[in-house]
């Protein structure tokens, strides 16, 4: 027993890996899928043994071939990456019963298989970029999630996902080999690969060819900020949250940036942090403005779009920008604040667009028209839906509360009056989308399209109605989103002091 | 020790008795009688399980539960202290009354959507005494959102174009002000004092003035409910709900929740000393007088009764947050007379503009010459009702605007004095021509003679001069409320 339970950390990469394989060798979807979903309910299983772990005993370290680190490749599963990993394989279990009928309605019989084939390896990649301890190795999951999400938008069901996807594999390649140039030259000038053991080298090697390192700094901000949609390198993402099938635009929304935010943090926290103060740069303040446009420029262009999955992924680059915010607001509050929006978004999302995933199952389609009335159809799955918008607006009792009072009070801990004003007013945007959509599904005479609709069967309606409850739950009892977030920004600000 | 777990006790009860019956209303929807049986058990239960627990309290007895830490230092709690306890027993009795009065309006009016009706109105009951017994903001602002929240639909009730419109404006101003004022006001407060709990004497004691002024201008403007000027213009927009809605939630339970927040904040969260001897409250004094006179002015304009009450109510609301602002025992104590006084009056006046609307179909006071000879009873009982607003003796309302004219004394703001004066004087001004219009002029088209009586139904009867009476039984009974809320100064006996 001992001895499985000192390799979880690579089951955790190799069991979807290996899922990914075998559901390529079968033609039924329905085969493909069995492989899918027991491999996506395994992985909770392993990533809450690895998160219990870090928190009782401290890092895991998990050396790849028995290779020493800094030589060989290291997985190195901290509080931060067990969080991660944890809500990652959560929502993947959570979304495969989902994705039985909803994949069926919506991909074609004969790529079936193929889905689950690359759901699994984008599976693979997300847990992989929070469980390697390796630069590199990072890059490599990092592109393993990007190539299979490709697939995954371009199996949508509608013609425009082709070009969405197309438009990803642009931006994102651009972002990945951006990110290998930040390694690279990481490489050259530390000598070192593994992350814990470029930051040692870092404070040296920058005394030395400081240049290099503020290169390598601003191509990995860049590359991860492609693929975490930061504003304004979000233009892929609307379209690919958009058109891709149900089931995808859910999880990735859910996962998929969240990975890449959560890279972000460990560079500019774990390896930037260590040499260059970032105060002196400004740069800080350029991720808050940063920051602080997506929250109001994608909010604005929320409150317009009448497809809603597109509303909702413009709303979801208005949330990332409050997960940057609080990034860049490089103080305890602040980064706890980010990093449970984190976990925090990723539960609201996941049960929006899974709602949404229903509704399209229903009446294959999302024109806010079409939803009219639809919450006396579908009450259940409305609910949910309503629970979560209102956790975008910030209503207490939810976990958009919680996030939102730990970045108030980064703010005023930075004693940013304005930025108090911001973060508060931005909410205001975002309760004028909502109440839009409230307003449209509960209030509205039925209209003939929403007319036939009725509740998914439970394999849909359970998943949504959990994550719904979670956003209610998780927003009273905030012990394991709040409570181990704010250890991980206590050990992540621990390294300067 | 087991003396007082019964109180706590009693008090999470009461908290659910509204929740259940909302559970339990949409179960019996086929069965329009049964369903309503519901509402009034919920009702006269909660107030059975309050009342016990007011004995306690007069004695010092402070029931506290607290429940999961959502935060490190804030947890859902709940308490009662005197104000509370003051609120929860107002918002519970009225709603009896109130539900019997909606049995008969909303059958009359032949109203869709009832189930949700009362679910709504049970759901914004239950916020309602979870703001009155919040142990803290956190738990206070939790159930002010869903004050917000419940009574939407009941804004919206008739879902068309006039009340999606109205709906928004009540939906943004409400929801919108209290996350961008309210919430950081209570942020700052909790990085300010390290806890939002609500305590006797402040937790604020020994922050800047000028903070502190700021702090208090973010409560007053970001809680909305309490319509103060400019924040007021949610409130007219709710009018078009149906009345019982305006009756209860718009002349009681919202807005009371609004003054009520605030009298809550002064008191407990910035205490009155530390305002006082920081001069942070001078300005409030000025602009919740400004907001009284002003809110007069315009009622008197308004042509729709709904509309004119609205108003009235806005003018009235500025009393309680003035008294509030005036920081002192006495002034405190006017607020919270008037809480109690007010509603009962204003409650009555809604009461007898659902009847006019229900039996005669008017709403423009223009229309309603000579109505008294049709309608006497909902016409004398809207007699009382005004002159209790107006403040004579012996209705209600005197005592309140007596003990608030006293605060002004006490504290030295003699002008507020003479804004009340002036303010009962357009009391006078925008509710009596209604009275006389209604009993001295001639139904258009009519010479004198018998007039058929047209009265609304019994039940809406049977509210209305039940009310009427509580105007003046509360004349009498005013001693009572003043015992209550003088354990606000005395130190609490056990607060455990």
């Amino acid at each position: 027993m001992n001895g499985i339970l000192a390799q979880l950390p690579i089951l955790q990469v190799v069991v979807p890996l290996f899922g990914a394989l075998l559901a390529a060798f079968f033609r039924r979807g329905s085969t493909a899928y069995v492989v899918a979903l027991i491999v996506s309910w395994l992985m909770p299983v392993i990533s809450g043994l690895l998160l219990w772990q870090a928190m009782t005993t401290g890092p895991v370290s998990y050396h790849l071939g028995g290779w020493e680190p800094p030589w060989g490749i290291e997985y190195r599963i901290d509080v931060l990456s067990g969080l991660v990993l944890m809500l990652i394989s959560a929502v993947g279990a959570l979304i495969m019963p989902f994705a039985w009928h909803s994949v069926a309605a919506e991909v074609d019989a004969d790529r079936q298989s193929w889905f689950y084939c690359m759901y699994l390896l984008c599976l693979t990649g997300l847990l992989g970029i929070a469980a390697t301890g390796d630069a590199f190795n990072a890059f490599v999951f990092l592109e393993i999630s990007s190539l299979s999400t490709y697939v995954l938008i371009a199996l949508g069901h509608d013609r425009r996902a082709l070009l969405a996807a197309f438009q990803y594999l642009i931006m994102g390649t651009i972002g990945a080999t951006f990110y290998v140039i930040g390694i690279g030259l990481l490489y050259v000038t530390t000598g070192s690969l593994n992350i814990a053991d470029i930051a040692s080298r870092l404070p040296g090697a920058f005394v030395v060819q400081p240049h290099a390192i503020f290169a390598a700094l601003a191509f990995i901000a860049v590359g991860l900020g492609l693929k975490l949609a930061i504003f304004p390198l979000h233009v892929w993402l609307p379209n690919a949250y958009a058109y891709a099938p149900s089931v995808v635009t859910a999880f990735l929304a859910a996962t998929s940036t969240k990975a890449a935010i959560y890279l972000l943090i460990r560079f500019a926290y774990g390896v930037f942090g260590e040499a260059i103060d970032f105060r002196t740069l400004a740069i800080d303040e350029f991720v808050m403005v940063l920051s602080l446009a997506a929250m109001f420029v994608a909010a604005f262009v929320a409150i317009f779009q009448t497809n809603v999955k597109r509303m909702l992924a413009y709303s979801s680059v208005s949330q990332i920008g409050y997960i940057t915010l609080g990034i860049g607001m490089a103080n305890k509050a602040g980064l706890t604040g980010a990093i449970v929006h984190l976990v925090n978004h990723a539960m609201m999302k996941g049960a929006l667009f899974l709602a949404l995933g229903a509704v399209v199952f229903r009446i294959d389609s999302v024109k806010i028209d079409d939803l009219a009335g639809i919450g006396r159809r579908m009450p259940w799955t409305m609910t949910a839906f309503t629970v979560a918008g209102f956790g975008l607006v910030g209503t207490p009792g939810t976990v958009g509360f919680i996030s939102k009072w730990f970045l108030v009070i980064g703010a005023l801990d930075d004693s940013s009056w304005l930025l108090v004003f911001l973060i508060v007013a931005s909410s205001l945007l975002s309760l004028v989308y909502v109440g839009r959509l409230v307003e449209v599904i509960w209030f509205r005479d039925t209209g003939p399209a929403a007319a036939r609709a009725s509740d998914p069967p439970p394999s849909m309606l359970v998943p949504t109605l959990m994550l719904g409850a979670a956003v209610i739950y998780f927003g009273i009892d905030t012990t394991w989103t709040a409570g181990i977030a704010e250890r991980a920004a206590t050990i992540l600000l621990g390294g300067r002091g | 020790m087991s003396v007082d777990a019964s109180p706590a006790c009693l008090m999470l009860s009461a908290l659910a008795v509204p929740f259940a019956a909302a559970l339990l209303i949409p179960l019996f929807r086929a069965r329009p009688n049964l369903r309503e049986a519901v509402t009034l058990t919920a009702a006269v239960v909660l107030l059975a399980v309050l009342i016990p627990i007011v004995g306690p309290v007069m004695n010092g007895a402070r029931p506290l539960w607290t429940g999961v830490e959502v935060v490190p230092g804030v947890s859902i709690a709940f308490g009662i202290e005197p104000l509370g306890m003051l609120f929860a027993l107002v918002a519970s009795s009225l709603w009896i009354v109130n539900s019997i009065y909606s049995i008969g309006y909303m059958r009359a009016n032949d109203e869709p959507r009832q189930t949700g009706f009362y679910v709504c109105f049970a759901l914004a009951l239950g916020s309602t005494i979870g703001i009155a017994f919040a142990a803290n903001l956190f738990t206070l602002f939790l159930f002010y959102e869903a004050l917000t929240l419940s009574t939407y639909p009941l804004v919206t009730h008739h879902r068309d174009e006039e009340s999606m419109r109205s709906g928004r404006i009540y939906l943004l101003l409400l929801l919108g002000s209290s996350l961008m004022l309210f919430l950081p006001a209570i942020i700052i407060t909790y990085v300010l004092a390290g806890t939002v709990d609500f305590k006797s004497g402040g937790i604020l004691a020994g922050t800047g003035s000028t903070l502190l002024a700021a702090l208090l201008g973010l409560y007053v403007y970001g809680i909305g409910k309490a319509a103060l000027m400019p924040m007021h213009r949610w409130l007219p927009a709710a009018m078009v709900a149906p009345t019982p809605v305006s009756a209860l939630l718009h002349a009681v339970a919202v807005v009371k929740a609004g003054v009520f927040c605030v009298v809550k904040v002064v008191v407990y969260i910035f205490g009155l000393e530390t305002l006082t001897a920081s001069g942070a409250n001078e300005w409030l004094i000025y602009v919740g007088s400004a907001s009284i006179l002003l809110a007069s002015l315009i009622a008197l304009t308004r042509d729709n009764l709904k509309a004119r009450l609205a108003y009235s109510t806005v003018s009235q609301l500025a009393y309680i947050v003035t008294g509030a602002a005036l920081a002192n025992a006495t002034g405190i104590l006017g607020s919270g007379l008037h809480i109690a006084t007010h509603a009962v009056g204003k409650i009555t006046l809604f009461f007898c503009a659902g009847a006019i609307y229900t039996a005669l179909h008017k709403t423009e006071i223009s229309d309603m010459a000579g109505i008294g000879r049709k309608m006497p009873v909902t016409m004398t009982a809207f007699l009382v009702g005004s002159l209790s607003i107006i403040g004579l003796p012996p209705f209600a309302g005197t005592w309140s605007k007596w003990v608030l004219a006293l605060g002004a004394i006490d504290s030295g703001h003699l002008f507020v004095v003479a804004v009340l004066m002036i303010s009962s004087l357009l009391n006078v001004a925008y509710l009596l021509p209604i009275v006389a219009r209604a009993f001295f002029l001639p139904l258009p088209g009519q010479s004198a003679g018998a007039v058929k009586l047209q009265e609304a139904p019994v039940a809406c009867l049977i509210a209305l001069c039940t009310t009427a009476a509580l105007c003046i039984v509360l004349f009498f009974g005013a001693g009572m409320i003043e015992n209550l809320l003088a354990g606000l100064f005395v130190r609490p006996l056990n607060t455990g």
